[in-house]
């Protein structure tokens, strides 16, 4: 007897599916970030030195060295730029973004912009970290030329050094370089100083910045460099894409020649499965680079084997004479053991892939750690589930619809 | 339970032919170690030091105009020969690393050549990254390695352990010494290849080593010509969904491969050798390792008898 109430559930959980896939699909898509080998960006690896020879890198100097990095990205008006700081001594930077200039903003983290003011003899009398927060801004000269204003948080400590060099030369220096040497014509008591010089409004902005954002406390040397140019970085995801499509393609008809109803099932699940492995992307905020799309595909194949052993196993049951039902439930708990233990050694690879590896292979470890885990979901349990209502419904009672032969079924 | 046991059919008798597959497979490792020895491995920049500069040139060029234009540049660096590859790309390798301003500088003389279009990617290791690399990597294979056949000594036996052990080392190297014969460019994504293989060529280890542990418990196999029934029926018992398997993989390797982006072409390739290797050694390696050791085990016992 036809059973129409389970088939019926198939039916909604199926144009469920469909339903969400198709409607969010395009949103969920545009929500993964890529990474900067498939949009363009750069990955710098920086080794930390001290400033001063003798002193140590420890993981403060670190912390606040990634964080000073990071906040002079943002001058660059880049949004979201990725420091990891790698112990003993390193720091990378990711930024994936196509306008980023490159090369500017390199220079930009490089700068370790130590102001400091010092007398005729050379000693610093006060120093970028005596400035007010936000202390530096642009102004305007009587001519309108832009130039930087400085605040300085303690006025009494800026009126004592401007008492003891009244009328001489005091030189402000940006690292070992003087910007200007202004002779102190009065003592400044309200805390507030000048730096003129060439500005455009622009350069004077950005020193600005520079002096807010303090001094780098760190020495950065640049030890590995990728950079991937916009162009290359979308040719890459549009080749690598267009390859993933056809191998789906031709996964998806195999599975239909070779296993009929269940192949259907499996194609089903195989789409529920690509849907929500961007999903669980977007929630992680990953990025995806181009191994973890290898990763990716790499896990599709992993997730059709669970299929394939299932199928083969009750193609095999059917074989012995079986009924499809019994078939059924003898080949779900016969092959269920045997891909757990696959699961579980992919896993073994990808947590060893993560402790072990370098950045690019971490992100394909975490991507096919992440899809192994939803390929258990979707295509054990998942595909379980709905190839049980499909076979309970008695609709598909025939060994034909299992891509059986009768003839090669034995008697029992 | 014996009925669909007795039925399967054995097209070929892989178990009596297993010294010709060892043989087989000695040979082309044998080859490979040679080579790898006299020729060495073509090492990337990830591993060896220096800069390696993709190019997207986006109109039909002259590589020899495109190293009049770096040369330039950098009159006293050696590099490699502007190779071209895809549509209107072309790589090339400097021995040493270059800096930003001079790869800049390349970038706008090409820019100026041929137009706006042009577009770099960079690729810069320092020596003392290059060679933490190699370590690195060849750690995480050992452990990878180790804690997988720890996994197949707790869940199977130590025998099964044993063999998979030996199926694996093949699996490793059989794409290593293919790279090396062929002269193929080794990075780090080689190595994310790898470890995917490694977890690859184990689970079609242990899906057979699953049917052979199964059959052990409802066929009888008492004696040498009883085990290796036992083995050639697992084995065949399994060859579709291993052919199966292996092929949807495959097929979706060699896409990657043959339409996917030039920076992965040769994790592709990587991963087709070892499929292909891995799928071979599942049933004619490692399930023989097996068979050798476990009569060897038999014979010892009657011994004691």
């Amino acid at each position: 007897m036809v059973k129409w109430g389970r088939f019926l559930l198939f039916l909604v959980v199926v144009g469920l599916l469909a339903t969400l896939v198709a409607t969010t699909t395009k949103q969920v898509a545009g929500n993964i970030t890529l990474g900067l080998d498939l949009q363009g960006g750069f990955e710098i690896l920086y080794e930390v030195e001290p400033l001063e020879a003798g002193h140590k890198v420890d993981i403060e100097l670190l912390k606040s060295t990634a964080h000073m990095i990071e906040r002079r990205i943002n001058i660059g008006g880049v949004a979201e730029p990725v420091t990891t700081t790698e112990l003993p001594n390193r720091i990378r930077v990711q930024i994936a973004s196509q306008s980023a200039d490159q090369d500017k903003l390199r220079e930009l983290i490089g700068k370790p912009a130590h102001l400091t003011f010092r007398d005729e003899n050379g000693k610093i009398m006060l120093q970028g970290s005596d400035l007010a927060p936000n202390g530096a801004a642009v102004g305007y000269d009587d001519l309108k030329r832009p130039l930087v204003t400085l605040k300085f948080s303690d006025p009494k400590k800026l009126e004592e050094a401007t008492r003891a060099n009244l009328h001489k030369p005091m030189a402000i220096f940006l690292d070992e370089t003087m910007q200007t040497n202004p002779t102190i014509q009065s003592v400044i008591s309200g805390g507030s100083a000048q730096i003129t010089g060439n500005y455009t409004q622009e350069s004077a902005q950005e020193l600005a910045d520079l002096l807010n954002s303090g001094a780098m406390p760190a020495k950065l040397v640049e030890k590995q460099v990728t950079s991937v140019g916009a162009s290359l970085g979308t040719l890459a995801l549009e080749k690598t894409m267009y390859a993933g499509y056809i191998g789906a393609a031709l996964i998806f008809i195999f599975m239909l020649v070779v296993y009929r109803m269940p192949g259907m099932i499996a194609n089903i699940t195989l789409a529920g499965f690509t849907y929500f492995c961007m999903v669980v992307l977007d929630w992680m905020h990953a990025t995806l680079t181009l191994p973890g799309i290898a990763g990716f595909i790499l896990a599709v194949g992993i997730a059709v084997d669970a299929n394939i052993i299932t199928y083969e196993r009750i193609q095999e049951e059917i074989r012995s004479g079986k009924t499809v039902l019994s078939a059924f439930r003898a080949g779900e708990r016969r092959s269920l053991i045997t891909i757990i233990d696959a699961h579980v050694t992919t896993l073994i690879a990808t947590g060893v892939l993560f402790f072990f590896g370098t950045s690019s292979v971490q992100g394909f470890a975490v991507v096919l750690a992440m899809t192994i885990i939803v390929s258990i979901i979707t295509n054990v349990f998942g595909s379980r589930f709905l190839l049980w209502l499909v076979v309970r419904s008695n609709m598909f009672k025939k060994p034909f619809w299992f891509g059986v032969k009768e003839s090669e079924i034995r008697e029992l | 339970m014996s009925y669909d046991k007795d039925h399967t059919v054995i097209r070929f008798d892989i178990v009596k032919n297993r010294r010709k597959f060892f043989i087989a497979s000695s040979v082309i490792i044998i080859i490979g170690l040679l080579f790898t020895l006299f020729q060495g491995l073509h090492l990337g920049v990830d591993f060896k030091a220096g800069t390696r500069l993709d190019m997207f040139i986006g109109k039909t060029f002259n590589p020899t105009d495109v190293e009049e234009v770096i040369k330039k540049e950098v009159p006293n660096v050696n590099f490699s020969k502007v190779t071209p590859y895809g549509e209107n790309q072309a790589y090339t390798r400097f021995d040493q690393t270059i800096s930003s301003d001079t790869l800049m500088k390349m970038e706008m003389a090409l820019k100026a050549k041929y137009g706006q279009q042009v577009s770099k990617q960079v690729s810069s290791v320092d020596p003392s990254i290059a060679q933490e690399m190699v370590q690195k990597a060849a750690i995480a294979v050992a452990i990878a390695a180790v804690g997988i056949a720890i996994y197949i000594a707790i869940r199977f036996q130590w025998l099964f352990g044993i063999a998979c052990v030996v199926g694996l080392a093949h699996d490793v190297f059989i794409p290593i010494a293919l790279f090396s014969i062929l002269g193929l460019e080794v990075d780090i994504t080689f190595i994310a290849a790898l470890l995917t293989i490694l977890g690859y060529s184990i689970n079609d280890k242990i899906v057979i080593f699953d049917r052979i542990r199964e059959n052990l418990r409802t066929m009888k196999s008492k004696t040498i010509p009883e085990l290796e029934h036992l083995v050639n029926v697992s084995l065949w018992q399994t060859m579709r969904r291993s052919v199966y398997t292996v092929a949807t993989v495959f097929f979706t390797a060699l896409a990657l491969a043959v339409l996917g982006s030039e920076s992965i072409q040769n994790f592709s390739l990587a991963l087709l050798f070892g499929l292909v290797s891995g799928t071979y050694s599942s049933i004619f390696i490692a399930a023989q390792v097996w068979v050798n050791l476990k009569e060897r085990n038999m014979k010892k016992k009657k011994e004691v008898m």
